[in-house]
């Protein structure tokens, strides 16, 4: 026997509090196909990606290829030979990019020139089926071709050791046998190529040549599915599973036994459709469906992910609105208005949806309440449903803290709260495991055949398909027959109901394309790990550039938000206060007093409204916001000044608004001396005598003191700062949520390259923004640009590279995009308004602050703004700016590449 | 419509944000710590300003006005040269660069009149312009002080007497600490509406209320009044025990007229927050959306600068928004102790402009369930 291809040993692993395995030792032999099983949950995945590397070993040994997959080196050589699919339909792909695109991206990660990678992307699409279909979106597949497409970005290295993770699920039939039998040329062709899958469909797994049952984080029982069943002297892989479960798991369960359906009681049928159709827009997902479900009956619904299934559903509720024919529930026709006929139907729907805020008791109490049942029975009516769904221990306990079984006991109780006749279960099993699915469906039994509830589900379990009454076959929106299931094998004259089901499909679809042999291996690719590639780098910009490209919303929302943000400010912020309304209360009344009011009246920053009269008048306008300065000229106010007396002019000024004020008296004061100085002397000759000196103010760079020609350079760097830095951050911490990051962990990408090749478009994307933000101040707001531009442009250069750099630092701390938004906007803003010098200069600033004013990037380029629009400086006025902003860049991408996991952790 | 169900599911809003440890500490930072920094760092009108002085007389006036220069307003003065001066403003170093001419002394005595020079960099409009205010003041006290130690002929003066109304010493924090709590109940009952919203469609909750005898209105009607309320008894508590209490800011006004005005404000912000959840198709979405509404809301408001001070286009535009309207009552009432005899247009404005915001907000929420 050859060295097996995995060997784990003492293997552990816990999320938080939660433990996903314990203790796994395993030997996996190479060559093989191995398959993994067992329900969700039980530590399928988080096995396959510690084998896969893409997950850091935190307890016990994996050695796979020959090595330690805890030792980096080792990982850079052996991940080349590795090719990881992880869960989920086409969770490492880019929904955004075409099928040719996904595939020559993963080429390019691995190193493969122009014509190596053309000629293997046109081999494997050929063989895959996908050659026609190129062009196309992968979001815009089906489920079966998307996992077709994961299969040929996981082949174009030539791994020598393939890992799965449940690559069928939620898939139709036909294409599931399609993706099976083109593992099996794949494997025909590279016969040394070790294969390892989990799954949870035991028909699939019965057809491997070793597999490992997984229960509750350990290994149940490893062997052939021969020695599986021999050794538990079970028929099939179903219920040998349920044997290998220990004794307290396996104790609950009893065998499920379907009584006979009730006869027809004449009355009119429970779920009737006519001809129902669903459009959105140019794509039909519901096709003219037709059915017609008496009472009491189980009616099964079954079909692959996208099918319809969940639409029909919906319909039926009334949830969506039919675009063509009809539904009737109990005879009346479904209108998404009528509230009645809610009350006769419980609905659960696929995803748990309860609220998981709340406890077991408060979900059942709210639906009681919300369907109005009378307060005289509601704790009896919970009471009953707690104990008839086996609920009574966890009655306060949250959701969340439940396994899937009791929480799909719960939504069951919740849907049943008010008992209604009719209960539709959209994929109420899926991911259960089979002890909890039996138990499941002994419930749903005694609901039909007991209480008469018409039961409609859907399902995409064959084996669940033949426990109902009559099932409906769905495939792209349409049924293809209705029937009891034994009338659906006996009519195609198969042995199961899934190769009767293939036949169906088979008539349907078009021929798949015949499938070209996969030609013989080339030579492998070279295995010396470089460094530094810069096709692996640009290989991430050019698919980031084609994503930004494909969405425009982010691109729009960077260029059109900063412009409006600047447009806001830009108006928002401004010191320029004029036409402030004041009125006079003259006591005096001579041409002097009249000249004083008249000499406010006539600058710009004042406008006069009618005189008061009296104290009480102005406290009341002052009050209304009516005026904003009030003026008391005493009496004998020209008397006393012709007399060389001191004069005192009362003032009053609106303090409601500080700064406002602080102008407006700054402006009084002015314009006071201005009058005393002028009018004073001349009307009254030179008793008023001068002050013997004068003070020359100069307003350097901004003449007539306009708030945007200061505004508009301060901005402009906060904005460069604030969009580049969030939209780098996102761009990461996207993949972090969608899951694509996996494709960091697996392929020979450095943490350099990855964020290297993420940064690029961001900075184009900046300077994008540079150019509009700069031409939007001087053509629409008018600010004189006295320096040179192209010294400004290569500031800003210098400068996004380092913001978009420090959004790249902070993603590598943020786990969701909505913190990455809200946490780059509080790391970039506070200490570019406060400590950069776009309020107060640097040079004022003290302590903490003062340190990061003399490091902050925005700090320097707030500097070369206001010296290129205002300062008439350029390139050699700049040269310290230059050289900090050079280094911010470099330094901030090597922090965030050192703080990048390589890893999941 | 039920009273029952908006009830319920509105005590079910107040169960889920109960128990999300994130949103309440969002609630409690943004009405306690949020305002009390905030109000507490607003830069009190010059606030270390740097100065340099140019001494080309060096005599024993130039010295004391350089000695008049000093922290907090000013930072100490930097004394440099003339060829200096312009690289160091150019640099952005000095906002005030003070040029004492040669033989300014002796030119005073004798009576020549002598100029100084005062050179601001006017690209720092905050400092430029209260701040050459003051070292004009302080220039002319120093001087004027000189003069009269040697010369006792005083001329005889008019005087300005300013006095500031409603806010005596102009102290900002007063101002700053009310809109701040403006602020703060714009911000949280969008986020607390729109995130409550958008949790329950990812979770995929809504469909299931959907399926039930209840109706969008009184799904929406629900979140905003658990919503509204929590964030009314926020800003109450804060405007008593942060604003009064730690702030130490006199209130003359009346706070609960402050606080129906509150009332109609919350009721057109959570209307505003289902609004964008409805526009956003994503947590992430809302997360941008948000930024681009509640910046503009918060600056062209009134609340940081003058509305006066506006282009008159966003003068007009901006009167659609609410927090024009809560800004404008809240400034009557709490500052100028102004009685509902004065703001009653503004309560008009805000009630109808919640109304739309309402009737908008259902529309699109009942569109987006189709």
């Amino acid at each position: 026997m050859t060295a097996p291809v995995a060997r784990l040993e003492g293997v552990g692993l816990s999320y938080g509090r939660t433990r996903a395995l314990e203790g796994i030792a395993l030997e996996i032999p190479a060559g093989g196909m191995t398959g993994l099983i067992g329900p969700d949950g039980v530590g399928k995945s988080s096995l396959l990606s510690l084998i896969a590397g893409a997950h850091a070993i935190r307890e016990g040994h994996v050695q796979v290829l020959g090595g330690d997959m805890a030792d980096a080196a080792h990982r850079a050589t052996a991940c080349p030979r590795i090719a990881y699919m992880p869960q989920g339909l086409g969770k490492n792909l880019y929904p955004t990019l075409s099928v040719a695109e996904n595939v020559d991206f993963f080429g390019r990660l691995f190193g493969h020139g122009k014509a190596e990678r053309e000629r293997r992307i046109a081999e494997l699409l050929a063989s895959t089926g996908l050659a026609p279909f190129a062009d196309r979106p992968a979001g815009k597949l089906s489920g079966g071709m998307k996992q077709k497409l994961g299969l040929c970005c996981a082949l174009i290295h030539d791994p020598d050791l393939l890992i799965l993770d449940e690559p069928t699920t939620g898939v139709d039939p036909l294409s599931r046998r399609q993706f099976w039998d083109l593992i099996g040329q794949i494997r025909a062709g590279r016969p040394g190529m070790s294969v390892l899958v989990a799954t949870a469909y035991m028909e699939e797994a019965a057809r491997f040549d070793w597999l490992v049952a997984m229960n509750d984080g350990r290994v149940l029982a490893t062997g052939t599915p021969a020695e599986l069943l021999a050794r538990t002297g079970t028929a099939n892989l179903d219920e040998a599973f349920i044997a290998l479960l220990p004794e307290e798991a396996r104790r609950a369960h009893q065998p499920v036994v379907i009584p006979p359906p009730l006869a027809a009681d004449g009355g009119p049928p429970a779920i009737e459709a006519e001809g129902l159709t669903m459009r959105f827009g140019d794509f039909t997902a519901v096709d003219h469906v037709s059915f017609s479900i008496p009472r009491g009956e189980i009616f099964g619904f079954l079909g692959s992910n996208g099918c319809g299934k969940t639409t029909t559903m919906k319909m039926l509720t009334g949830l969506l609105p039919a675009s063509e024919g009809s539904a009737r529930l109990f005879g009346r026709e479904v209108n998404p208005n009528d509230l009645e006929t809610r009350r006769h139907v419980g609905y659960m729907s696929q995803a748990f949806s309860l609220y998981s805020e709340l406890t077991v008791l408060q979900n059942l109490d709210l639906h009681a309440r919300l369907y109005d049942l009378p307060a005289a029975g509601r704790d009896a009516r919970v009471e009953e449903m707690v104990s008839r769904f086996g609920l009574a221990e966890v009655r306060d306990a949250l959701p969340d803290a439940l396994p899937l079984g009791i929480r799909q006991r719960l939504s069951l109780a919740v849907a049943m709260i008010h008992a209604p006749e009719m209960l539709i279960l959209d994929e109420p099993t899926s991911g259960l495991d089979p002890i909890a699915r039996d138990g499941l469906w002994r419930i749903l039994l005694e609901l039909s055949r007991q209480d008469k509830v018409t039961i409609f589900i859907s399902t995409h379990f064959m084996n669940e398909a033949e426990r109902c009454d009559r099932i409906s076959l769905m495939h792209a929106g349409r049924v293809l027959v209705s029937d009891t299931p034994r009338a659906i094998i006996q009519g195609q004259g198969t042995a199961k109901l899934e190769d009767a089901f293939i036949a169906h499909l088979e008539a349907v679809t078009d021929k798949a394309p015949e499938a070209a042999p996969i030609a013989a291996a080339a030579a492998p690719v070279a295995a010396r790990h470089q460094p530094f590639s810069a096709r692996r780098m640009f290989s991430y910009t050019r698919r980031e550039a084609l994503e930004l490209r494909r969405d425009p919303i982010r691109a729009t929302m960077a260029l059109l938000g900063s412009l409006l943000l600047l447009f806001v400010i830009g108006f928002g912020i401004s010191l320029d206060v004029e036409d402030l309304p004041f009125a006079v209360l003259d006591m005096d009344q001579t041409t002097v007093s009249q000249d004083y009011a008249l000499n406010l009246a006539g600058s710009r920053y004042f406008v006069q409204r009618p005189p008061l009269a009296s104290h009480a008048e102005m406290d009341e306008r002052m009050r209304a916001g009516e005026i904003s300065l009030a003026i008391e000229i005493p009496t004998g106010f020209a008397q006393n000044l012709a007399r060389g007396r001191n004069v005192e002019v009362g003032a009053w000024i609106d303090g409601a608004m500080p700064q406002r004020a602080e102008t407006l008296r700054g402006y009084a004061q002015g314009i006071h001396a201005a009058w005393v100085s002028a009018k004073a002397s001349l009307l009254l000759g030179s008793a008023a005598a001068s002050l013997g000196f004068q003070i020359e103010t100069r307003y350097r760079y901004n003449p007539s003191l306009e708030s945007v020609v200061a505004m508009v350079p301060a901005v402009i760097p906060l904005l460069l700062l604030v969009i580049p830095a969030m939209l780098a951050s996102l761009s990461v911490v996207r993949e972090k949520e969608l899951g694509s990051i996996v494709n960091l962990y697996v392929t020979p990408v450095t943490r350099l390259e990855f964020l290297l090749g993420k940064q690029i478009p961001y900075v184009g994307l900046a300077m994008v923004n540079f150019l509009l933000l700069a031409a939007c101040g001087v053509f629409l707001f008018g600010v004189p640009f006295t320096g040179n531009f192209l010294a400004f442009m290569l500031g800003a250069l210098l400068y996004v590279v380092g913001s978009t750099a420090l959004g790249l630092l902070i993603s590598t701390f943020m786990n969701s995009q909505i913190a990455a938004i809200f946490g780059t906007a509080v790391l970039t803003i506070i200490p570019s308004v406060h400590y950069s010098g776009l309020i107060d200069p640097v040079s004022s600033l003290e302590g903490a602050g003062a340190w990061i004013g003399q490091v902050f990037p925005a700090t320097f380029f707030v500097t070369i703004s206001r010296g290129a629009f205002s300062k008439a400086l350029s390139f050699s006025d700049f040269t310290n700016e230059y050289l900090a902003l050079l280094a911010a860049g470099p330094i901030l991408v090597a922090l965030a590449a050192l703080l990048l996991k390589k890893q999941a952790r | 419509m039920r009273l029952s169900h908006i009830l319920h599911l509105g005590i079910k809003e107040l169960r889920g944000l109960a128990r999300d440890p994130m949103l309440i500490m969002l609630v409690v930072y943004a009405f306690t710590l949020q305002i009390y920094s905030a109000s507490k760092a607003l830069p009190e009108t010059l606030n270390h300003a740097p100065i340099a002085i140019v001494d080309e007389d060096r005599s024993p006036l130039a010295t004391r006005i350089t000695e008049a220069f000093y922290p907090p307003f000013f930072t100490m003065p930097q004394m440099i040269d003339q060829l200096s001066m312009d690289r160091r403003m150019d640099a952005g170093l000095d906002a005030f660069a003070l040029d004492i001419p040669p033989e300014f002394q002796r030119d005073l005595l004798a009576g020549r009149n002598p100029t100084v020079q005062l050179n601001v960099d006017a690209t720092r409009m905050t400092q430029a312009f209260t701040g050459s205010g003051y070292v004009q003041n302080i220039l002319t006290n120093e001087i004027t002080g000189f003069i009269r130690r040697y010369s006792s002929s005083a001329p005889s003066t008019v005087e300005l007497v300013l006095r500031a109304r409603f806010n005596p010493e102009l102290n900002q924090v007063w101002f700053g600490s009310v809109m701040n709590v403006i602020m703060s109940i714009t911000m949280l009952s969008i986020v607390l509406t729109g995130a409550a919203l958008i949790r329950e469609r990812e979770h995929g909750t809504v469909e299931h209320l959907l399926v039930m005898p209840v109706t969008p209105f009184e799904i929406m009607v629900a979140k905003l009044w658990s919503m509204g309320l929590v964030v009314l008894a926020a800003s109450a508590l804060s405007l008593l025990l942060v604003v009064q209490g730690a702030l130490r800011v006199p209130i003359d006004g009346s706070v609960p007229l402050f606080l129906v005005g509150a009332a109609l404000q919350i009721f057109a912000t959570t209307s505003l927050g289902v609004f964008l959840a409805t526009m956003a198709g994503s947590m992430p979405q809302f997360g941008l959306l948000l930024m681009l509404v509640l910046l503009p809301l918060q600056l062209l408001s009134g609340s940081v600068t003058p509305r006066e001070s506006m282009p008159e286009a966003v003068q007009i535009i901006m009167l659609a928004a609410p927090n024009t309207h809560f800004v404008m009552l809240a400034q009557t009432i709490l500052y100028r102790a102004g009685g509902l005899e004065l703001v009653w247009p503004q309560f008009i404005a805000l009630g109808g402009i919640g109304c739309a915001l309402f009737a908008l907000a259902l529309w699109r929420f009942r569109a987006s369930l189709k």
